[in-house]
């Protein structure tokens, strides 16, 4: 609908939507993260639920316990190898539409943690993130900024199309394969079809070869 | 048009159950029209913080206390009768005071059973 009819006919009293809008506004305003926290970044995370900073001005305020409920994984702190089978597992619970905040310079990319033996260097090497909130810890600040931006994120999607998201689609899947613990390191490393190695030598580029680990 | 007593209620009830069941009604067409279904082996399993679930939701539990709920729920209705009974004490005739006692009798009887079966024992 035209933005410049809609707004002229707001002024006349008359609110103007579709289904689209009322889908995604519902959504976004009703965000259920998962009770779930791995290490210091879950302090802060529960700091932004309590009077303060007061996550329930977004509607995100009821932190579900059990993955069958919520819509939102924070992925708060360092993921160790021995954890991110059960994070994985915990994201593959979560009833559809889901969505992934990854808190932090550990669940990032393993932070100050990353030469660590025990340390996952990323989540995302398994389970797809929405939005990436850097600090070590990030303030409270951090990430209502990032909740504010999974927001228009979900305000933006589609509900038909072929760009509509991975939720929508019946053809992509909505569970992830779990890793599990081999002899040095997690087996498989990383899941191909999320996680890329990224490109390291510049001559690389535009080669199947993308780089080293 | 004939105004009918009842039909306030009737029209209330109608709404009542549009409220509960349209917003039902809804979410299940809206299912049926843009959400596919998205089930696998890993979400379709029974809950255990993440962890590797073991088992079946489905499980037995013994029984233990079972009896002694019973028991204490026939000597709670029981109170419930000897409330009016002695209230109205004084004025009974024989055939009812004889009544009363049969039913006590009984029951007293049933708790001496159940303590000679030992399920008062807890094991």
């Amino acid at each position: 609908m035209d933005e410049q009819l809609k707004s002229e006919l707001r002024r006349q009293g008359v609110v103007a939507t579709t289904l689209q809008e009322l889908y995604n506004w519902g959504r976004k305003s009703s965000i259920w993260p998962l009770n779930f926290g791995l290490a210091c970044c879950a302090i802060e995370m529960i700091a932004t639920t309590m009077a303060r900073y007061d996550l329930a001005r977004f509607g995100a305020e009821v932190f579900r316990p059990s993955p069958r409920q919520a819509d939102l994984m924070i992925v708060a702190g360092t993921v160790t190898k021995k954890m991110a089978p059960q994070v994985v597992r915990l994201y593959n619970q979560m009833a559809e539409p889901k969505y992934v905040i990854s808190m932090g310079a550990c669940a990032i990319s393993g932070g100050p943690f990353k030469q660590g033996y025990n340390v996952l260097k990323g989540v995302d090497r398994y389970i797809p993130v929405d939005v990436y909130i850097p600090g070590c810890p990030p303030r409270p600040e951090a990430l209502l900024d990032a909740f504010l931006m999974l927001q228009r994120k979900i305000d933006e999607q589609q509900l038909t199309g072929p760009s509509r998201p991975r939720h929508l689609q019946a053809k992509l899947p909505s569970e992830f394969d779990v890793p599990e613990y081999g002899e040095h390191d997690l087996t498989p490393a990383h899941n191909d079809s999320i996680w890329h190695v990224p490109l390291v030598h510049i001559s690389n580029a535009g080669k199947n070869e993308s780089g080293r680990d | 048009m004939t105004n009918h007593m009842y039909l306030p209620v009737i029209v209330l009830f109608i709404a009542g159950a549009g409220f509960a069941i349209g917003p039902l009604a809804l979410a299940w067409l809206w299912a049926r029209t843009f959400s596919p279904q998205k089930s696998g082996p890993t979400k379709n399993r029974i809950y255990e913080c993440g962890l590797e679930s073991s088992g079946d939701a489905w499980i037995k539990f013994k029984p233990g206390y079972y009896i002694y709920a019973i028991l204490f729920l026939i000597f709670d209705v029981e109170g419930v009768f000897l409330l009016p009974f002695a209230v109205a004490f004084g004025g009974f005739t024989v055939a009812e005071a004889v009544s009363i006692l049969v039913f006590l009798i009984l029951l007293a009887e049933g708790l001496v059973w159940a303590c000679q079966k030992k399920v008062l024992a807890w094991s």
